[in-house]
């Protein structure tokens, strides 16, 4: 086989593995009967029982609220934690904060999850709402550091410090110059974190409390009793969203990316 | 914030940048673990919450050092239950993580050989199904996977079986390897792609000018090149595969041992706080090194 060939047959098996399962829930999503072997013609009906599950709908709008507060404070720590790694090279305790940024990343949920429940206990704060933000908030900070980090390392120091040397103050400086540069970066970080917190079972099961059990929480309790095509509607839904988002996401920062390129060819061409 | 300038060194809020990211990890990640380490010290109490507290104040240390309680991990030892969960988790990661390679870095090295111009969309192809629910990926499979499933209907509709007989990978072994193979592919393939995209195609040009075969300078010059990211990819899907607990316990079978799992019926089946901490103890243990590998790479990474 040509290597082109061979390439483009591997590629084509390893997509079609990642994407067939998907495909199959969402059609079924879409199935009148109950059975999964058993194509009964297309049907809404799974979205009408969904929609009426008034747990199900509970737990929507607990995850929503979890993840929209997880996300934005997970975004704001992880950029000041990003901002530490990056333009603070050398402080005491560099190397065990180095260490809590990326331990996170690869740590065993099970394991992040009792610690932090254990913490919670000690601490003598009722679990519930407010535990799994705090929770979430740890977890996704770390993921929106290394996305922030990346984007400040190939970041053009020179603008900082021509704003400098015409004397714009340091704070100032940061919410003029570097802030509006790094923000894709930043947006990507919260979308990331928003996304990870929705999607979290393991930890959000060990610090949740009464009255505040997420979404995957209860689809999983459901999921042990069987596949149901109400669980297959949720999960087109969910589906539907993080895709639409992802997309939007990925237009508005390659036109902010054209539009900086553009004003800076511009610039070029005004000095000379 | 800037650091350039003489007055920013003398700027005190400066350092609020480093301190709040600093305490708030410190709180909530680096203290949960000697709390975890001090309570699976303790013994169990049938009571909220279920155990009683060894350690109380600095006051107390020689009292600390009196009660303290190693039953607990005498358990773990004594009973070939944990021992055996521990070594097939290690088992299940290890055969996973390979299984991944195997499947990862052809795709990895397909797409960093593809034209430049596609190469993004493949990117973000692969990026996508990360994006949504892991859970919900693995439900997916159950669907496939079951007797009465998907993979049965197709089976016995191409004549590889059948009417009568059904696919027996549900609730087995077989069917956690497909679920991780599936879940973590993102995460190996995306170092792999990284470490080989960089690479000086010049260099296969020249070893192929001097009548190396193919096959041949592959080894000698791509799979060399990329081995950081072969180690990158390898240490971010096994540290977590030895972990897992969602794909164990949805596609897994009785006999499926893992000690994700273990530790989670202690804590949320047989409420024992304190047994469920020594589990984490020891499997924190178990990834200390893969850890530090994992941290001493993205250093020089980064």
């Amino acid at each position: 086989m040509k290597p082109q060939r061979f390439d483009a047959t591997i590629l084509t098996l390893c997509f079609a593995f990642l994407y067939i399962p998907i495909i199959i829930l969402v059609v079924y999503s879409f199935n009148a009967s109950r059975l999964v072997t058993v194509w009964g013609g297309f049907s809404l009906h799974w979205y009408q029982v969904m929609w009426s599950n008034e747990g199900l709908m509970d737990a929507a709008w607990v995850t929503a609220r979890v993840g929209v507060l997880s996300a934005t404070f997970g975004t704001i720590l992880g950029t000041l934690a990003a901002l530490t790694l990056t333009r603070f090279p050398r402080f005491p305790g560099r190397v065990a904060f180095t260490g809590m940024v990326y331990a996170p990343l690869v740590m065993p949920e099970v394991i992040t999850g009792l610690s932090m429940l254990l913490l919670f206990v000690a601490m003598n704060i009722d679990r519930g709402f407010w535990t799994v933000t705090i929770a979430h908030t740890t977890f996704t900070m770390c993921y929106v550091a290394i996305v922030v980090q990346s984007r400040l390392i190939t970041f053009d120091r020179s603008l900082e410090e021509a704003a400098q040397d015409l004397g714009c103050p340091p704070v100032k400086t940061f919410f003029a110059i570097t802030l509006p540069l790094i923000l894709p970066a930043i947006v990507s970080g919260w979308m990331l974190a928003f996304t990870l917190s929705l999607d979290d079972l393991v930890i959000a099961s060990f610090t949740t409390g009464p009255g505040a059990t997420t979404l995957p929480i209860k689809i999983y309790s459901q999921v042990r009793l069987g596949v149901t095509p109400e669980i297959n509607a949720i999960c087109t839904i969910l589906i539907g969203l993080v895709t639409f988002g992802v997309i939007i996401t990925s237009i508005t920062t390659k036109r902010a990316e054209m539009r900086r390129i553009r004003d800076e060819h511009v610039a070029i061409r005004g000095i000379s | 914030m800037a650091e350039t300038g003489a007055t920013a060194h003398t700027n005190p809020l400066r350092w609020l940048v480093v301190a709040i990211p600093y305490l708030w990890l410190f709180l909530f990640f680096a203290a949960p673990f000697f709390i975890i380490f001090k309570i699976s010290l303790s013994d169990t109490a049938i009571a909220m919450p279920p155990y009683t507290p060894t350690f109380e104040g600095f006051g107390a240390i020689g009292d600390f050092f009196s009660q303290l309680d190693f039953e607990n991990y005498g358990f773990l030892g004594e009973d070939p239950l944990y021992i055996d969960a521990y070594l097939s988790s290690l088992r299940i990661a290890l055969i996973s993580t390979l299984l991944l390679l195997l499947v990862g870095y052809p795709m990895a090295l397909a797409m960093a050989r593809a034209q430049a111009s596609i190469r993004p969309t493949l990117m973000m192809m692969v990026i996508l199904p990360f994006w949504t629910s892991f859970l919900i990926r693995v439900y997916a499979w159950i669907g496939i996977l079951k007797p009465e499933g998907l993979l049965t209907l197709l089976f016995q509709t191409i004549g590889l079986m059948g009417p009568d007989d059904q696919v027996t990978i549900f609730r087995t072994d077989y069917a956690v390897f497909i679920g991780i193979v599936y879940s973590y592919l993102p995460f190996m393939v995306l170092p792999l792609y990284a470490a080989l995209e960089k690479m000086d195609g010049t260099l296969l040009e020249a070893a192929s000018d001097l009548g190396c075969p193919p096959w041949k300078a592959f080894w000698k010059i791509t799979f060399p090149l990329s081995l950081p990211g072969v180690i990158a990819g390898a240490l971010i899907c096994f540290i977590p595969i030895t972990g897992e607990f969602v794909i164990p316990d949805l596609l897994g079978g009785a006999e499926t041992l893992m000690i994700g799992k273990t530790l989670w019926t202690e804590f949320f089946g047989n409420r024992d706080w304190p047994l469920a901490s020594a589990v984490a103890v020891l499997l924190l243990l178990a990834l200390v090194v893969p850890i530090v590998i994992f941290q001493n790479q993205q250093q020089k990474v980064g």
